[in-house]
């Protein structure tokens, strides 16, 4: 922003001018993204705890890709180049913890680099993408390898084992066999929450252990970087209906816990559905982004053809976001409408 | 616009200046929907060249005597002539392709290109430039259609025409519908890049369907 070429002398210093009000603050986009990426460690450290070395590895080629995409993409576009903003590390750990374990390393690859230099670049850079960058990465994976994919690994017991035990979801059982499958192999329900929460099952790096990433998103809550707005309403619709429709025996018999527990829900709730940039910034319009996820999310899970529905949800709803806050933006005071005037 | 313009000129500029998928962005769907394989492509812009060249043919002879009232329709019942013609050809003689897009073969009435060539040029002009016009246009669809073609069956199958040239299938979603909007997309954006680096160009038009 120039001051305006008339009043601007040669040798006057530029003078940026904007409107108030002018407040300074501690927050800048680095630090939020690196607290964030600070906030994702448990729930990545449980990974590579639970899946090994593989998980590492999975980790690794996600972030080294995604920084090398980012520079080489700012570098193409003569833009300058921003990697200590952390932007670029946080999609590639989202993303890493968004693929399963022993996805061979080309996943990650292809997939940070269609995250970063396609849904990121492409459409603007930082804080100009329309769809939440890691979740497109990872829908261009999905659809592309669908097989490897949808192949996961039970957790492994030491870390450097080798041939680990390719396994299906708690979902994909639910969906495919039912939940008395599901209660035969865990015995007791009380047993089957328990992995859910620790963590101890099959699935995305990053899905598995509730217990870490509720310790992330409880961090971020409490440094008001997230609000409850979008994952509180997202988790709970998810839990409702599910509870309503999720059960074989007629309504009101579905397990609302088991669903809140497994899939990806936690950490797309937590840390995907809020992202500044592709969700909505209108606190009611944020609670309808939250609530239509979820709805999805359930629809996807119980009547749709993949197990699981949580990054197609919250990309779906990426694209209504600006509608919402449009409809949804608080009211200009001071403004008088006119009155007694017939249209 | 056509009375000083050469006919070389508008020729080119069918396919490279105005190119209708690249350039005036119509007719996408069907350029999405056919190009997961090259094959597919070169068939269906084959069979657009000869609708397009046909209905510009038709229509500039025609100019005179269709009530401007009632031009639409006249226009759309010249097309759909055409087609009828391509889709029994193609029908006879293609089987097995047209048994796959047998259904966009008829969709060909409805291209947006066609009808605005039609509109905004045929109608206007006499039979020689309306004839090269809808030649160079119908050149322009059908080599975009192969780019994308190739590009797509590339990438989602490895193979070229038909014949595996990989030994595995890289992405699969290229010959999906959304990576035939992927490609597009691409595409289009490495083509106005080249358009402004080394011809000063300013880009595409924002198009329709």
């Amino acid at each position: 922003m120039e001051a305006p070429a008339l009043v601007q002398a040669k040798e006057q210093p530029k003078l940026i001018v904007s409107i108030g009000p002018h407040m300074h603050d501690e927050e800048s986009t680095a630090k939020i993204m690196w607290t964030v990426s600070g906030a994702l460690i448990p729930a990545s450290l449980m990974s590579v705890y639970y899946f090994g070395m593989p998980a590492v590895m999975v980790i690794l080629v996600c972030l080294v890709t995604s920084l090398l995409a980012e520079a080489g993409m700012q570098w193409l576009l003569k833009k300058p180049i921003t990697l200590s903003d952390g932007s670029a590390f946080l999609t590639g750990l989202l993303l890493a913890l968004n693929l399963p374990a022993n996805a061979p390393l080309y996943i990650p690859f292809v997939g940070s680099v269609v995250a970063i230099m396609i849904a990121k670049h492409l459409f603007g850079g930082l804080g100009y993408n329309i769809f939440n960058p890691a979740l497109v990465g990872r829908a261009f994976v999905l659809v592309s390898f669908a097989k490897i994919m949808t192949t996961f690994v039970a957790p492994v017991t030491t870390f450097m084992a080798l041939d680990a035990k390719t396994t299906a979801t708690p979902l994909v059982i639910l969906k495919e066999e039912g939940i008395a499958r599901l209660l035969e192999i865990y015995h007791t329900k009380a047993a089957l929450y328990q992995d859910l929460f620790v963590g101890n099952r099959a699935g995305s790096l990053g899905e598995t252990s509730v217990a870490a990433l509720l310790l992330g998103a409880a961090f971020l809550l409490m440094k008001r970087y997230i609000t409850w707005h979008v994952p509180i309403p997202f988790i709970a619709t998810v839990g409702i209906l599910t509870w309503i429709f999720g059960g074989h025996d007629g309504l009101m018999t579905g397990d609302p816990l088991l669903h809140m527990m497994s899939g990806g829900l936690i950490l797309g709730a937590f840390f995907m559905a809020t992202d500044y940039v592709t969700g909505p910034s209108v606190r009611s319009a944020q609670i309808v982004f939250g609530i239509c996820a979820g709805a999805l999310t359930v629809l996807i899970r119980l009547k749709g053809g993949y197990p699981e529905g949580v990054m197609f949800a919250i990309l779906l709803m990426n694209c209504f976001a600006p509608l919402l806050d449009r409809a949804m933006r608080s009211r200009v005071f001071g403004k008088a409408e006119a009155k007694g005037v017939k249209k | 616009m056509s009375n000083n313009v050469s006919l070389g000129t508008l020729f080119k500029n069918g396919i490279f200046g105005e190119n209708p998928v690249f350039r005036l962005a119509l007719s996408l769907c069907p350029a999405v929907a056919v190009t997961s394989g090259v094959k597919n492509g070169f068939l269906m812009g084959v069979a657009v060249l000869f609708v397009m060249t046909m209905t510009n043919v038709t229509v500039s002879l025609l100019r005179n005597f269709i009530n401007p009232k009632v031009r639409i329709p006249s226009y759309v019942f010249i097309t759909a002539t055409w087609v009828t013609v391509i889709d029994l050809v193609m029908s006879a003689y293609q089987r097995t392709v047209y048994k796959e897009m047998g259904l966009y073969i008829m969709l060909i009435v409805a291209f947006a290109i066609i009808l605005s060539r039609a509109e905004m040029f045929a109608s206007k002009n006499k039979l020689l430039p309306s004839f090269v016009d809808g030649v160079g246009m119908g050149l322009g669809f059908l080599l975009a259609l192969m780019l994308l073609g190739v590009f797509r069956e590339f990438l989602g199958k490895g193979s070229f025409w038909g014949v595996q040239i990989l030994p595995v299938k890289p992405l699969l979603i290229m010959i999906m519908p959304t990576g035939g909007f992927f490609a597009m997309g691409l595409m289009m954006g490495w083509l106005n890049w080249i358009d402004r680096k080394f011809f000063g160009g300013t880009g595409a038009s924002s198009g329709g369907h």
